[in-house]
C-alpha cells in the first residue's frame, strides 16, 4: 500500500526541478543550479567515504604501538590520501558547492546563478580533478602528506606526486569558478527589495567564502604548477639544490592553505546562523556584527599563514606579527559564538536534528578555536608543533565544525531539496552519536599531542596506546554515525512523507517556494522580509 | 532597466538575454563584474611568479643583475611597444563598435590580434637566441662561473613568467582574432558590445602584466 501511495504521489506531484526532465543525460547537461548542487552532493559524498576509508585504515593501524595493519610507507600514503581527498574533494566544495549552489539563488530570489554553464563546467573540473587523484591512488598512491612540502615532493618522493598535483590543480579551477559565480550572483541577481543587509547570513557567508576562494586558490594553482615543473624538468625555485628556497614554497602553500581553512569554516558558520534562529524562533542576535565578523574573518584570514611556520626558521619579529594577527581572528570568531548563544537566550528552543547538529557545531568549533589560540602563541606552538595536538585542533574545526554544520544543513534543507521528510528519531540519534563519537575520537588526541606524540608516524611509544585505542574506538562510532544518515536519508527519498513547503516554519525566501522547487525556482515572486523575521508571520 | 516586457521577450527569443537575467543591463553588469573577478585571479596567478622572483633576487642580487644583462634589451623594448600599441587598438575598436563603425572595428581588432602574433614571434626569436647561447635551464643550460646558479634561477623564472604571459597572449590572439571575424560579419553593434569590452579588459590585463615584466626582466641590472 505504501508503495502505491508513493507512486501516486509522484504522479500528482507538481512540476519541480527533479521531475521536469529525467534520464542521466538531462542531469549531465543540466544548467540548473539545484541539479548541479545535487551532482556535487553525489560527488562529495563519494569522496567523503573514500577519504573516510583511508581514515579508518589509519585509526585501525594505530591501535597498536607498532602498527596493526600497514607498513610505514603505506601508512604515509594512507594519511596523504586521507588529507588530499578530505581537503580538496570534500571540505572545500562541501557546503558552498552543494548547499550553496542549491540555496544561494533561492535565498536571493533569483532564477539561477549568473553563469549557469560555468557552474556546470565547475562540476566537471571537480570530477576530472577527482579522477586524476583516484588514478594516483590506483597507481600506488602518494606519500608526501597533503602539504607537498619541498624538496621531498620535487626531488625525493617516488610516488605519484605529479598526478595528484594535476588533480588538485584542476579542482582548484572548479573552486575559482564557483567563487566567481557566487560573487557575481550575489552582486547582480538579488531580487528587487533584497538589500545587502536583508541577506541571510548564509548568503553573506557564501560571499565571504567566494572572495577567499577567488583570491587564494590561484596561488595554490601556480605553486603546484611550479612543483610540477620542478619535479618534471628539474627546474625551479623551491629546491635548495637548484639554488631555490623551500621556505618560499611553505609561504606560498600556506598563503593558500590557511585561507582554505576559512573556505571550510565560513560556510559552516553560515549554515549554523540559519539553523539556530529557526529552532530558537528568534531573530539572530546582532545581525550586522555577524556580517562584519564574516567579512573580518575572510580578510584577516589572509594575513595569518605564517603561524604554520613558527618552527620553520622564521624571525622572531615575523613570528610576533603572525601570532598577533592569528589572535585577532579569534575576535570575530568569538563574536559569532557569543551571538549564536545570545540568539538562544530566551528563545523557544526545540531540538530537532538540524538544531542538534548546529549546537554540536558551536561547542566543537569553540573547543577547536580555543586550542587554535594556544597554537597561535609561538611559545606553545614550538613544543606542540607537528604533534597530535595540532591534528586534534584542526579536526575539531574541520570535522567537528564543518562536517557537523554540513550535515546540519543537509538535514535542515533536506525537506526543501527533496520534498521528503526523514526519520526524525534516527536523525537525532545520529547527531548525538556523531557528537559523542567525534569527541571520543579526537579529545584523546589533544592529550596525546600535549604529551608529545608526533603526527605522521606509523609507530608510537607504548605509553600512548590507551589513548590511541580510545581514539580508534571513537572513530568506529563516528563511522557509524556517518553511515546512518546515508541509510535513513536514502530511505526517505523513496518512502519519506511529503514535507510541505515550510516544515520548520522557517523564514527566508527558499521556504516560500514549493518543495522541491520548480526549475525557475518560484511560481510567484517571493516576499522579501528581514532575514530572520521570526517575530512576524511567514508570508 | 527601462526595457519593456515585449522588448525583453523579444531579446529572450533571439537568445540575447539569458533566462537568469531580468534585463540586458543586468546581464551586461554581471558579465563585466565576472570578468573583473577573473582578472583579479590572474593577478594572483602572476603574483606567485613575481613573489618568487623577488625572493630569488634578494637571495642573489649580483647574479640576477648579471643574468639580466643576458636578455635581449632591444627585442624586449620593441615587444613592449608592440603590446602597448595593440592595447590602444582594441580600445579604439571597442569605441568604433559603440559608434557603429563596424568595418573599422573589425580592422582594429584584426590589428590587435596581428600585433599579438608579432609579439609572440619576437619572443620566439628571443627564445631561439637563448637556446643558441645555452641559457635554457633544464634543456641546454651551460654557464659556469660564480653566478651560474643564480643565472639558472633567473632564466628559470624568466621562462615561467614570459612563458605564462605568452600563453595569455596566445589565448588573447585566438579570442580577439575570432571576435574580429564576428565583428566583420556584423555580430556586434552599438547595442551589443559587451563581449568586445570584456576581451579588451582581458587584453589590457595582459598588457599591464607585461608592464611589470619588462622592467623586472630586461631593465633591472642594466644600470649597475
Amino acid at each position: 500500500m505504501v508503495a502505491i501511495d508513493a507512486d501516486t504521489h509522484i504522479d500528482t506531484a507538481p512540476r519541480n526541478f527533479l521531475n521536469c526532465e529525467t534520464g542521466l543525460w538531462s542531469w549531465l547537461t543540466t544548467h540548473d543550479h539545484k541539479r548541479i548542487g545535487i551532482l556535487y552532493a553525489i560527488g562529495i559524498t563519494f569522496f567523503f567515504f573514500l577519504g573516510g576509508a583511508a581514515a579508518t585504515l589509519i585509526r585501525l593501524h594505530l591501535v597498536t604501538p607498532n602498527g596493526a595493519v600497514l607498513d610505514a610507507e603505506t601508512y604515509n600514503k594512507a594519511f596523504t590520501f586521507h588529507g588530499v581527498v578530505m581537503v580538496w574533494f570534500f571540505l572545500i566544495p562541501s557546503i558552498p558547492a552543494t548547499l550553496g549552489n542549491f540555496l544561494l539563488p533561492l535565498m536571493i530570489g533569483a532564477r539561477d546563478v549568473a553563469f549557469p554553464k560555468l557552474n556546470l563546467a565547475s562540476w566537471y573540473l571537480y570530477i576530472i580533478g577527482g579522477l586524476f587523484t583516484i588514478c594516483a591512488l590506483l597507481m600506488g598512491g602518494v606519500d608526501t602528506g597533503w602539504t607537498f612540502y619541498t624538496p621531498f615532493s620535487t626531488m625525493f618522493s617516488n610516488s605519484n606526486v605529479f598526478l595528484v598535483i594535476v588533480g588538485v590543480f584542476v579542482t582548484g579551477f572548479s573552486t575559482i569558478f564557483t567563487g566567481l559565480n557566487f560573487i557575481v550572483t550575489i552582486h547582480n541577481l538579488r531580487m528587487p527589495g533584497m538589500k545587502w543587509f536583508k541577506l541571510p547570513l548564509f548568503v553573506w557567508a557564501m560571499y565571504a567564502v567566494s572572495i577567499v576562494m577567488v583570491l587564494a586558490t590561484p596561488v595554490l594553482a601556480m605553486t603546484l604548477a611550479l612543483i610540477g615543473l620542478e619535479r618534471g624538468l628539474g627546474v625551479g625555485v623551491f629546491d635548495p639544490a637548484l639554488g631555490g628556497d623551500p621556505l618560499l614554497f611553505q609561504h606560498l602553500f600556506w598563503f593558500y592553505s590557511h585561507p582554505a581553512v576559512y573556505i571550510m569554516i565560513l560556510p559552516a558558520m553560515g549554515v549554523v546562523s540559519e539553523i539556530i534562529p529557526c529552532f530558537a524562533k528568534r531573530d539572530i542576535f546582532g545581525y550586522r556584527f555577524m556580517v562584519y565578523a564574516l567579512v573580518a574573518i575572510a580578510v584577516i584570514g589572509f594575513l595569518v599563514w605564517g603561524h604554520h611556520m613558527f618552527v620553520a626558521g622564521m624571525s622572531v619579529y615575523a613570528g610576533l606579527v603572525f601570532s598577533i594577527l592569528s589572535f585577532l581572528v579569534a575576535v570575530p570568531s568569538a563574536i559569532k559564538v557569543f551571538n549564536w548563544t545570545a540568539t538562544l537566550h530566551k528563545g523557544a528552543i526545540t531540538f530537532e536534528a538540524p538544531m542538534l547538529y548546529a549546537l554540536g557545531f558551536v561547542g566543537l568549533f569553540m573547543l577547536g578555536g580555543l586550542t587554535g589560540l594556544m597554537l597561535a602563541a609561538p611559545a606553545l606552538d614550538v613544543p606542540l608543533h607537528d604533534t597530535y595536538f595540532v591534528i586534534a585542533h584542526f579536526h575539531y574545526v574541520m570535522v567537528g565544525g564543518s562536517v557537523m554544520a554540513y550535515l546540519g544543513g543537509i538535514h535542515y534543507w533536506w525537506p526543501k531539496i527533496t520534498g521528503k521528510l526523514y526519520n526524525e528519531a534516527l536523525a537525532k540519534f545520529s547527531a548525538i552519536l556523531m557528537f559523542c563519537g567525534f569527541n571520543l575520537t579526537f579529545f584523546p588526541q589533544y592529550v596525546l599531542g600535549y604529551e608529545g606524540m608526533p603526527r605522521r608516524y606509523a609507530h608510537y611509544a607504548p605509553q600512548f596506546q590507551v589513548l590511541n585505542v580510545l581514539s580508534s574506538a571513537g572513530a568506529s562510532i563516528l563511522a557509524l554515525s556517518y553511515l546512518l544518515p546515508l541509510a535513513y536519508l536514502g530511505w526517505s527519498l523513496f518512502r519519506g512523507a511529503a514535507a510541505g513547503n515550510n516544515p520548520w516554519d522557517a523564514r527566508g525566501l527558499e521556504w516560500q517556494t514549493t518543495s522541491p522547487p520548480p526549475t525557475e525556482n518560484f511560481f510567484k515572486p517571493p516576499v522579501v522580509q528581514d532575514a530572520y523575521a521570526y517575530d512576524q508571520p511567514a508570508p | 532597466m527601462n526595457a519593456s516586457v515585449n522588448e525583453i521577450e523579444s531579446l529572450r527569443d533571439r537568445g540575447l538575454l539569458e533566462k537568469q537575467f531580468d534585463d540586458p543591463v543586468q546581464q551586461r553588469e554581471a558579465a563585466t563584474l565576472g570578468m573583473w573577478v577573473f582578472l583579479s585571479t590572474e593577478i594572483l596567478f602572476f603574483g606567485v611568479l613575481f613573489a618568487s622572483y623577488t625572493i630569488c633576487r634578494i637571495l642573489y642580487p649580483h647574479g640576477f643583475a648579471y643574468a639580466s644583462r643576458e636578455t635581449d634589451f632591444l627585442l624586449g623594448t620593441i615587444e613592449t611597444g608592440v603590446l602597448l600599441t595593440s592595447s590602444s587598438l582594441i580600445a579604439l575598436g571597442v569605441r568604433a563598435i559603440k559608434l557603429d563603425q563596424r568595418a573599422l572595428a573589425a580592422w582594429l581588432l584584426a590589428g590587435t590580434a596581428a600585433l599579438g602574433v608579432t609579439f609572440l614571434v619576437m619572443h620566439g626569436f628571443e627564445y631561439h637566441k637563448e637556446w643558441t647561447e645555452h641559457l635554457i635551464p633544464g634543456l641546454n643550460f651551460a654557464r659556469g662561473g660564480p653566478y651560474a646558479r643564480a643565472i639558472e634561477l633567473f632564466f628559470c623564472l624568466y621562462y615561467f613568467i614570459t612563458g605564462f604571459h605568452s600563453l595569455h597572449v596566445l589565448a588573447g590572439v585566438c579570442v580577439i582574432g575570432g571576435l574580429a571575424i564576428r565583428v566583420a560579419r556584423g555580430a556586434f553593434g552599438p547595442e551589443r558590445f559587451t563581449t568586445l569590452e570584456l576581451a579588451a579588459l582581458y587584453w589590457h590585463l595582459v598588457d599591464i602584466v607585461w608592464i611589470f615584466v619588462y622592467p623586472l626582466i630586461y631593465l633591472v641590472g642594466r644600470a649597475g
